[in-house]
């Protein structure tokens, strides 16, 4: 019971905290609250029994994704104050929230069908599931199952996902690992107010 | 960057602790919560920390951005290598049972191996885009 | 009230991943934009690990005594994705980065001006 209770807390939180980032419109904030948002994703991870999930969404989301973002501030600030602020919207966004909403009442009424939260019949835990758990430890002799899975029964996927953090890093250095060159800082505005 | 006393000693304290954590979570990944992809993450916060904390210079000269590119190479490298190795004795790809003296061995250290080179690659990867971010607002 | 605690996880999965969807329309600024998204991915991390969870089951460690296990490929699934999601996003911000260089402005509608205005 007390699970459900963390549980139903933390959620309402997330829900929270996600709206107060869509409201805020200083960009610095808006970040804070995002290292937020995954310590409380982190939490719940937890109480789901995913204690792995948990780990990583710990260290990624509340900790390098959080100061790469600050870096990244760093870099695209205002030249004047305020420096971290979004632009005022010049229109009320009508057509988005229509079509959000409508999305989410058709996906909210496709979860009636959904079996319960922590269902053992449900047929996600019937199939492959199964049989994870009660080969994993004699075919691998790895208590850990969600590590024979990584590393041994997925081993294909595993690959792939570190061949992309590699390619992520091989593309972040080369747009903008080299030397900035001198044209691209003189930016555009600038350019058009040379010509006038 | 002006030294800030209090900064320094906790980070001096907190960041061997923090390595041995991630070792800690790599190396034991097969009995708890943990393996390479925590493992390199945790690994890198401790040279983040350490660079927020004593510079982007110094934390340069400790790890230099040639040996982070060689390192994130070497970690794919590390895990194909496992895959070839299992094909030369005979098995499939990544198909670890033949690596050791029986299946359990075999799987054992493949799972091992292949930990290791996701731990090398996620941490090198992390620190080079915290470096290439970091260092494009010094220049 | 069961169907409550059954479906709350999912309503709120909902939920967040339309303000995450909300913010990729509506704001302008890029920054805010690939936060939007980063609601959206965790947002589906939280549905997979919820279709994963079993009443009374415990983390997918195998243990002396312990019958009921949670479903491990979720995590496995979620494990490898929230690595790669930074790894992406982290590659979307260097694409900001080049943009507020050449353009002087990571706000949409001003991009979108000086790109017709000449």
């Amino acid at each position: 019971m007390i699970d459900v209770l963390i549980d139903i807390t933390l959620l309402a939180f997330l829900a929270i905290t996600s709206i107060a980032i869509l409201r805020m419109t200083n960009l610095f904030a808006t970040v804070m609250l995002y290292g937020i948002f995954s310590l409380l994703s982190a939490g719940l991870f937890v109480v789901m029994d995913a204690p792995d999930v948990a780990f990583t969404e710990a260290a990624v989301g509340a900790g390098i994704s959080t100061v790469l973002m600050l870096a990244t501030l760093a870099l695209v600030k205002r030249p004047q104050r305020p420096f971290y602020e979004e632009a005022p919207r010049t229109h009320r966004a009508w057509l988005p929230l229509v079509v959000v909403v409508v999305t989410g009442s058709a996906l909210i009424y496709g979860t009636w069908d959904i079996p319960g939260f922590g269902a053992a019949d449900a047929p996600a835990q019937t199939h492959v599931a199964r049989y994870y758990i009660d080969n994993a430890m004699p075919e691998t002799g790895v208590p850990n199952v969600v590590t024979a899975v990584l590393a041994s029964y997925r081993g294909f996927d595993t690959l792939g996902e570190v061949t992309v953090i590699f390619t992520a890093a091989v593309a972040v250095l080369l747009l903008i690992g080299g030397r900035r060159s001198v044209k691209a800082d003189k930016s555009k505005t600038q350019e058009k107010q040379d010509e006038a | 960057m002006r030294p800030n006393l209090i900064l320094h000693v906790v980070a001096k304290f907190v960041i061997p602790l923090i390595i041995l954590f991630a070792l800690y979570v790599q190396f034991h990944g097969d009995f708890g919560p943990g393996g390479g992809f925590q493992a390199g993450v945790i690994f890198s916060a401790a040279f983040i920390l350490y660079s927020l904390v004593f510079g982007l210079d110094r934390a340069e000269k400790i790890i230099p951005a040639r040996w982070l590119r060689i390192l994130a190479a070497l970690g794919v490298v590390i895990y194909a290598g496992v895959g070839i190795e299992s094909m030369i004795l005979g098995g499939n790809y990544l198909d670890y049972s033949l690596l050791g003296s029986n299946q359990i061995a075999g799987q054992h250290l493949g799972i091992l191996l292949v930990e290791l080179g996701v731990g090398i690659t996620v941490a090198a990867a992390m620190l080079i885009l915290f470096f290439t971010f970091a260092g494009r607002g010094r220049s | 009230m069961d169907f409550f605690i059954g479906h709350y996880n999912y309503w709120i999965v909902i939920i967040l991943m339309m303000v995450g969807l909300y913010t990729v329309i509506s704001r302008g600024n890029l920054i805010k934009k690939i936060i939007g998204l980063n609601i959206f991915q965790v947002s589906v991390f939280f549905l997979y690990i919820s279709l994963g969870a079993v009443e009374g089951g415990a983390a997918p460690i195998i243990a002396e005594g312990v019958k009921v296990y949670s479903n491990p490929l979720p995590h496995v699934l979620i494990l490898t994705a929230i690595v790669v999601g930074v790894a992406t996003t982290a590659l979307a911000l260097a694409l900001v980065v080049r943009i507020k260089e050449s353009y002087g402005t990571i706000e949409e509608d001003e991009i979108h001006n000086l790109d017709h205005s000449l």
